[in-house]
């Protein structure tokens, strides 16, 4: 059973619609005894890293999320409340992956927010067996977290950032594999296997 | 490097889709989902679905086929079409769509951008934009499919819009729309060029030219469009593949 973490944070229609075309079964939940149950856990999120740690904290999931041993997978701000802390208010955060989030810089010619299909590079994972080196994915968001020993993908938007994050069971995204075709797909499911 | 992004624009009318030149004439081209299933596997980046009847005739969208859409796609998609209220947007982004698209509610009440972006994110907001170039050379918004002029100057909306929140604008040259005979350039360029988000090109698209100018000397960050795609002038892949030989960043 994967638990999919309810923590209103936008919507999970697709990731819930992912893992159904997967065949996985999942439950929707903020109840900190069927995550700790599940076998895997998504931490899926749309929004503000301050509101998502508020509502992490009012639900009492942030030591339950910390504590957990069997594999996690964090999705855009999911990933970014595993970092230390984002500068999108300046939150402090749970502090599994060993890097910050930060504000794309103001550049000539760079948009923000960082919206479409960007090449990963540097794969460095069981998560994306199969995946081409330079497979593109979906991005949406203005905050990165930076490189780390934790980085197991880079993209680049004015400079590089991580794509994808490891810290012993945790995984992260800054992408929306939910959302970015067969790739996503195989990532998923790549994730469903460890 | 982000992609330049290519996006098939589907016209829903009842729930089919349909395209008309100039949105007047209307033909049905198909059922949305089995088309933007195709799109996708043709290597679309993103979907647009639009509601075109809903503007002016009031009509609810399309809540069930966007439920569909969410379960048989695995790619963003944009509705649009008669959204109004918070509520039409909370009902849309809960039946599956990634973002939703603005056009006559934010000319009526330009809050609304405010407020859809800071409950849902500015990602979840694209901004469309109706232009018509009016005597004496500026280029004013419209509503109502084109039909009615508004006080908006384009490029001072377009400034508002960015301000308030919206993620991305959607612009469409209602001179260019439907007819094929190619996208602004020069006005996507001065767009472009003075706005800090994504813009999406719309309306004009008749060849693969058309689509690799607007992206090159129009420095739009996306090309819409419908009729070549709906009519099978060209498959997606094709157009993909002509515009990486022309050293076009695009996702293959």
């Amino acid at each position: 059973m994967i638990a999919i973490i309810d923590y209103k944070m936008g919507n999970l229609r697709s990731v819930k619609n992912a893992l159904y075309k997967l065949g996985a079964e999942y439950t929707v939940t903020d109840d900190p005894a069927a995550i700790i149950a599940a076998d895997k856990v998504l931490l899926p999120g749309v929004g503000y890293a301050g509101q998502a740690m508020a509502n992490l904290s009012e639900r009492g999931l942030m030591e339950v999320i910390r504590g957990l041993r069997q594999p996690v997978l964090g999705i855009c701000i999911g990933m970014q409340v595993l970092c230390r802390y984002s500068e999108e208010g300046d939150t402090p955060c749970l502090d599994v992956f060993d890097t910050d989030v930060r504000l794309f810089k103001a550049q000539e010619g760079l948009k923000v927010p960082h919206m479409g299909w960007n090449s990963i590079s540097n794969l460095d994972s069981k998560l994306f067996k199969g995946v081409d080196e330079g497979s593109y994915v979906y991005f949406v968001h203005s905050y990165r977290p930076g490189l780390c020993q934790d980085t197991i993908a880079t993209s680049n938007h004015g400079s590089l950032f991580s794509a994808a994050l490891k810290y012993e069971n945790f995984y992260g995204t800054q992408f929306h594999p939910e959302k970015s075709g067969d790739v996503g797909e195989k990532i998923l499911s790549n994730f469903l296997a460890l | 490097m982000v992609a330049k992004r290519i996006i098939p624009c589907l016209d829903v009318n009842e729930g089919r889709t349909v395209k008309g030149i100039n949105f007047v004439s209307l033909r049905d081209v198909g059922d949305p989902v089995e088309l933007g299933a195709h799109y996708a596997r043709e290597g679309a980046d993103e979907l647009v679905y639009l509601d075109i009847s809903a503007t002016h005739e009031g009509r609810h969208t399309f809540t069930k086929l966007v439920e569909r859409i969410a379960s048989h796609i695995n790619i963003p998609f944009t509705v649009g079409g008669g959204i109004s209220t918070m509520e039409d947007a909370e009902r849309l982004l809960d039946a599956g769509a990634d973002k939703i698209s603005v056009n006559s509610a934010a000319i009526a009440n330009p809050a609304i951008i405010d407020q859809l972006a800071s409950r849902y994110g500015c990602q979840f907001v694209v901004s469309a934009i109706d232009a018509k170039l009016t005597e004496g050379g500026r280029w004013l918004a419209t509503t109502h499919g084109g039909r009615r002029l508004t006080d908006k100057e384009l490029f001072a909306w377009a400034h508002e819009v960015q301000e308030r929140g919206a993620g991305e604008i959607l612009l469409t040259s209602m001179e260019h729309d439907g007819v094929r005979q190619g996208y602004p350039c020069d006005l996507f360029a001065e767009l472009c060029s003075q706005l800090s988000i994504p813009v999406i090109a719309s309306g004009g698209a008749g060849s693969i030219q058309d689509i690799a100018d607007v992206l090159t000397k129009g420095q739009a960050d996306a090309a819409l469009a419908a009729s070549i795609f709906h009519y099978g002038t060209y498959k997606i892949s094709e157009v993909k593949k002509a515009l990486a030989e022309q050293g076009i960043n695009v996702r293959i």
